[in-house]
């Protein structure tokens, strides 16, 4: 009476972690440089973290194919926006946008963890957090990937105040100031390197702010 | 160009072997306002004249960007350029999302002139009443071709479509052999006289016209009304004179004939032979 099963997924797991923090004026996303299927590595130079639009940076941890697919597809449409709209798509748009993009594939799902981090119309930082069919929420900070269960707790226990416990809990924007977010961001990682097999090998941070984007990198364990 | 009887449908031969809506179609691109295109080896220039209607409507949008490395400028029924313009930008962004690179610039052309010569067969469509001036930069090199509502297409070094435009074409007769090795902003001059040209005396500024240029690492993009009226004012283009000494390269020689593509139709030759 037992069911017989597919010997062959679609799916597989690239691994990795991706995290993001939103500030007053700023954003920080970032995600270690990664790829590994099963207990092997595929490379340690792979870049989750993809430029949508001016404003809006993804950071995706999953099935890295699934991954391209869905970048390349959001990229399609934002031309599409530009040419109709004459400008770049902000930050929320995008957010809707990607939730709609993975609902539409409800019933084969895209295996993406994603997290969207910007700045939203008014410049504040934002961070948008989504399961594999879109369901999605703006909140201060985010963790997704192989090593997520790991660092949301610290997070919580660093950015979310006063008490998790107290109701209803606070927005929570960072007062952290944009270089306390980036070092907290790789105390976090070097930390997830330890105890995560699949984190690891480099940390690639993206910061944006009123004057733009910027790009770091950070050395991680490569074991 | 007068009413007879076989020129009801799109798919009825007259006994001289023409299809006269097409034709009709392509005089309605004689009717828009001007545009203008011209490139040299690394550079194209888009231009056109933009007339509202009254002073208090704002003025028809006849230049569009396509793709970063494709622009087009139309002339004839404005509705029917943009729905092309729409159809060109899809088919750029599939093929860029499927190989990973720009659309070279003769396959888009060739896609089009296809879609417009189904037009010319099916009994229940029309012809596209627009010309369009397609611009663009491919592994090639730059291009300018002239995209016609018969489905007939043509490469040109320059050209000039719609009202008037016969005074530009021979502004670019003239002028065309300098062209493939003139900087960026002799070509937009060159533009800005053609442009003059057609305006029959009106004094030329930013406000009734639009340039657009696309080159080697300069994206397509529309030119801001200060930049084009600064560029005016330099080449001081406004009177109706020749153009100041320090225009190089005049070519002594006559373009006329020479011209790719241009030669004027003979009496009674239908347009869709040239």
């Amino acid at each position: 009476m037992t069911k017989e099963h597919a010997n062959w997924s679609p799916y597989d797991n690239n691994g990795g972690s991706c995290v993001a923090i939103a500030g007053a004026d700023y954003c920080v996303v970032a995600a270690d440089t990664r790829m590994s299927t099963g207990y092997n590595v595929l490379t340690r130079d792979y870049s989750k973290i993809c430029k949508l639009a001016d404003k809006a940076v993804l950071a995706s941890s999953g099935f890295q194919a699934d991954i391209k697919a869905l970048q390349k597809h959001l990229a399609a449409r934002h031309l599409i926006y530009q040419h109709q709209h004459n400008k770049q798509m902000s930050c929320p748009a995008v957010a809707q946008l990607l939730s709609n993009t993975l609902y539409y594939k409800r019933f084969f799902p895209y295996y993406a963890f994603n997290v969207l981090s910007g700045l939203d119309s008014e410049g504040k930082g934002c961070v948008f957090t989504y399961d594999a069919v879109g369901s999605y929420e703006r909140v201060g900070y985010s963790a997704q990937g192989s090593g997520s269960t790991l660092i949301m707790p610290f997070l919580d226990n660093q950015l979310k105040s006063p008490s998790p416990l107290l109701l209803p809990a606070q927005d929570a924007v960072t007062p952290l100031s944009e270089s306390e977010a980036i070092d907290l961001v790789k105390t976090v990682f070097a930390s997830a390197t330890e105890r995560d097999i699949y984190t690891g090998d480099r940390l690639e941070v993206v910061v944006l702010n009123a004057d733009g984007i910027r790009r770091e990198y950070m050395e991680l364990r490569k074991d | 160009m007068f009413r007879n009887q076989y020129d009801t449908d799109v798919t009825t031969w007259s006994p001289a072997g023409r299809l006269f809506q097409v034709e009709y179609a392509m005089e309605a691109v004689k009717q828009g306002s001007a545009a203008i295109g011209l490139r040299s080896r690394s550079h194209v220039v888009l231009a056109c004249v933009n007339k509202a209607n009254n002073e208090l409507s704002s003025h028809q949008k006849k230049i569009f960007k396509v793709d970063d490395h494709i622009g087009v400028a139309i002339a004839g029924l404005t509705a029917d350029g943009r729905v092309l313009s729409r159809y060109m930008r899809s088919e750029c962004i599939n093929y860029s999302f499927t190989y990973e690179a720009p659309l070279p610039v003769g396959r888009l052309v060739v896609q089009l002139a296809d879609k417009a010569q189904v037009c010319t067969q099916r009994s229940w469509k029309r012809p596209y009443g627009v010309g369009l001036l397609v611009a663009g930069l491919d592994e090639s090199g730059a291009h300018l071709y002239y995209n016609c509502p018969s489905g007939n297409y043509f490469e040109y070094q320059a050209f000039a479509i719609g009202s008037r435009s016969q005074a530009a074409k021979t502004y670019l007769e003239r002028k065309f052999e300098t062209f493939v090795d003139s900087s960026r902003d002799d070509l937009v001059k060159h533009a800005l006289i053609a442009i003059r040209e057609t305006l029959q005396g009106e004094t030329l500024k930013s406000s009734i016209c639009t340039i657009a240029v696309v080159g080697v690492g300069e994206a397509f993009h529309i030119l801001d009304q200060e930049t084009v009226q600064q560029m005016i004012n330099a080449f001081e283009i406004v009177a109706e004179d020749e153009p100041p000494a320090a225009d190089p390269g005049t070519s002594a020689g006559e373009g006329g004939a020479t011209a790719e593509g241009g030669a004027p139709a003979e009496e009674g030759a239908a347009p869709m032979e040239i």
